[in-house]
């Protein structure tokens, strides 16, 4: 196991208080180990680490643009086997630059199988640019492209479902974490930069400013996200599910009702009818994983 | 020792015999066999260079500024839509100040759809800070690889560089090729010693974002950088004839222009034919010669305008069109002889794989001589 003392993300960074993708990073580093290098897309990450001449990476790091990050990574890959270097090679990306700007260049990545992991840090909408919705903001969600308003119940679609795709490009490892879990999200790191191949965690990370939160809620609905079936933390290994956390599943309204982001669905009056099939969701999701205690 | 090649695999064996480490490219017509034979000599062991075979032009360029960025030197080819859709990732290669050096076998943009040449891909790139340099022949062709590495390279320079042939005139045409030995090569380009890498022992933060505060500054080091680049191309041109007898020391070139009235200016393999042209009109008694741009950015400028001052008529040829405005040559060329009383005049010409023939030039060269330019040259009337 690595050091789990190390600390390779800088504090001092310009992240949101109780920025749920920070603690992640945080975490993914210190899963990953010293040798490691990173790319990161255009995103919130990448503004609010590197604004020149500062920057809170205490390893390689690269940005090159919003939807390119698999492909450099890539490229990365095949320069250190090349010059017979092994470190590790990290991608660290929002849901907006994984799941919709830059599928091209993450399917092209993991059909040639680089040795590389990519880890989306999903909080569910392109939150540097204002928190418009992307192909990961689950359904009923309301955003600054998808609001709820009077004919209106906010996103119409449900997360695409990533780690199901890359697992069928034939993935050695994909997994799902969160935040709220950082044991967990540190051992599926280490785990990923160790198998060979391109390896694929989603992490799920609140965003207090999006989802209308207040910053020191952040791990709680993550847990909350967890409990209720909404996200399901599992590992992938060669397209079969090994692992699903169970839990005691709490009703979907416990997760809800504490975001901004869905209180079109509580006022002015409840409206049974859109959470029931929110509902729905998390049952599904709990059948298909078999988490339910 | 002296092939006869097809002009893409003379530059695969130019691109073969700089050693890359990480080729990535995808293929696009008129570029494919460049990278099938890159793809051979990979198959072959010939060249030790890892292949990635991406999804995309898109990928393949920016892997080559991942592989870049973590030390190795890169290689793609690719052309017109295919550059088009790497145009953000241009720029971005620029701005990161990485060394890549990539073929563009010309071809017009779509729509509509067209894989024959003109310079229109790359021409639109003009503004991205990648060194253009265009190959009048495939020993050119070959040549300017070697010289673009060696020049990219420089820790003074550290800019990306496309070197442009005309796609089919060029890529698809079998010609003697010189093809020194890899001995000669590595005696002229030294291994890749990257100005700074990726390196988990010392960690550094590629690709920041710059406030308003810090970006000017940005723009005008690369600025600084592509004007140094003149310099270095002098340098490691004449350095080029001393190993291998052919001088590039300079980035334009002359065919009887010194006692020239009328001077054409042309990019690209049209010079052979307006070579040929101008031996027939000179037979005639005709005072016209040749300008030939071998690099288009930096833009000789200065050499341009000293070389042209002597002249009555300047006609210049571009296979390209700024739409709305003029030649992008032609641009170039006004601007740097303003103030003077040079008749200048710009023709569009040969846009889309349009034949240019040695009777198209001194047709040019007649309408110039009428005071007639600044228009499409060779439009069918009957479909317009």
């Amino acid at each position: 196991m690595v050091d789990r003392t190390i600390e390779n993300f800088e504090c001092g960074h310009r992240a949101c208080g109780g920025c749920g993708a920070a603690t992640a990073v945080r975490m993914i580093l210190k899963g990953a180990g010293e040798d490691v290098i990173v790319v990161s897309p255009t995103g919130c990450l990448e503004v609010f680490t590197t604004p020149y001449p500062e920057t809170a990476w205490k390893v390689p790091w690269i940005h090159s643009l919003f939807e390119n990050a698999a492909a450099v990574a890539s490229g990365i890959e095949s320069s250190l086997k090349k010059q017979g270097r092994n470190e590790k090679v990290l991608v660290i990306g929002g849901d907006g630059a994984t799941v919709d700007i830059g599928m091209l260049c993450l399917s092209g990545a993991f059909e040639r199988n680089h040795d590389i992991t990519y880890i989306c840090y999903d909080n569910e909408a392109y939150m540097n640019t204002g928190i418009q919705r992307s192909g990961a903001t689950p359904f009923d969600a309301s955003t600054s492209t998808s609001p709820a308003g009077a004919c209106s119940m906010g996103n119409k679609h449900q997360k695409k479902d990533v780690p199901a795709i890359l697992a069928a490009h034939g993935s050695p490892y994909v997994a799902t974490a969160t935040m709220a879990y950082p044991t967990d999200l540190m051992k599926k790191v280490e785990t990923a930069v160790n198998t060979p191949g391109a390896c694929y965690i989603q992490v799920h990370a609140p965003c207090c400013t999006g989802w209308g939160f207040e910053g020191h809620q952040t791990i709680a609905v993550g847990k909350l996200a967890v409990e209720t079936g909404l996200w399901v933390n599992y590992e992938m290994v060669n397209g079969t599910v090994k692992k699903a956390k169970k839990v005691k599943r709490k009703p979907v309204e416990e997760y809800l009702s504490v975001q901004k982001r869905f209180r079109h669905l509580f006022k002015p009056q409840k409206n049974l009818e859109e959470i029931a099939k929110i509902q729905a969701i998390a049952d599904a999701n709990a059948a298909k994983f078999g988490i339910d205690l | 020792m002296k092939e006869i090649l097809e002009g893409s695999h003379a530059v695969a064996e130019a691109a073969r015999l700089c050693r890359p480490q990480v080729i990535s490219a995808y293929p696009i017509t008129p570029q494919t066999h460049i990278v099938e034979a890159l793809a051979q000599m990979v198959a072959d062991c010939k060249v030790d260079a890892d292949y990635i075979c991406v999804e995309s032009e898109f990928s393949a360029l920016s892997a080559c500024i991942g592989a870049s960025a973590a030390g190795s030197r890169t290689y793609s080819a690719t052309t017109s839509q295919g550059l088009a859709l790497m145009y953000e990732v241009c720029f971005n290669a620029a701005g990161m100040r990485l060394p890549i050096v990539m073929t563009i076998a010309n071809r017009a943009m779509s729509a509509p759809l067209s894989i024959w040449n003109d310079q229109q891909d790359s021409i639109s790139l003009r503004d991205s800070g990648w060194i253009q340099f265009y190959a009048e022949d495939n020993q050119e062709a070959f040549d300017l690889h070697i010289l673009a590495y060696r020049v990219c390279e420089d820790h003074a320079i550290l800019l990306p560089a496309f070197v442009c042939f005309d796609g089919f005139i060029l890529s698809h045409t079998y010609e003697p090729v010189e093809i020194p030995t890899q001995e000669e090569i590595d005696a002229y380009l030294p291994a890749f010693n990257p100005y700074q890498r990726l390196d988990a022992q010392d960690p550094i933060s590629f690709g920041m974002y710059a406030t308003p505060d810090y970006y000017l500054e940005f723009r005008y080091e690369t600025q600084q950088a592509m004007l140094r680049a003149k310099e270095a191309i002098m340098k490691y041109g004449a350095l080029f004839g001393e190993h291998f007898g052919r001088d590039y020391s300079a980035l334009i070139e002359g065919y009887h222009l010194e006692d020239a009235e009328i001077a054409l200016v042309a990019m690209g393999s049209v010079c052979g034919t307006v070579k040929d042209a101008i031996d027939e009109m000179r037979a005639e008694g005709k005072k016209v010669g040749l300008l030939k741009i071998r690099c288009f950015r930096p833009f000789p400028g200065d050499e341009i305008a000293e070389a042209l001052s002597h002249v009555r008529t300047v006609a210049i040829l571009d296979k390209n069109i700024s739409l709305g405005s003029k030649g992008a040559v032609g641009l170039e060329i006004k601007d740097v002889l303003y103030g003077s009383d040079i008749d200048v005049y710009d023709y569009i010409i040969g846009l889309g794989g349009r034949d240019i023939r040695k009777k198209d030039i001194k047709a040019v060269v007649d309408l110039a001589e009428k005071g007639s330019g600044d228009m499409f040259y060779g439009l069918r009337e009957e479909l317009l």
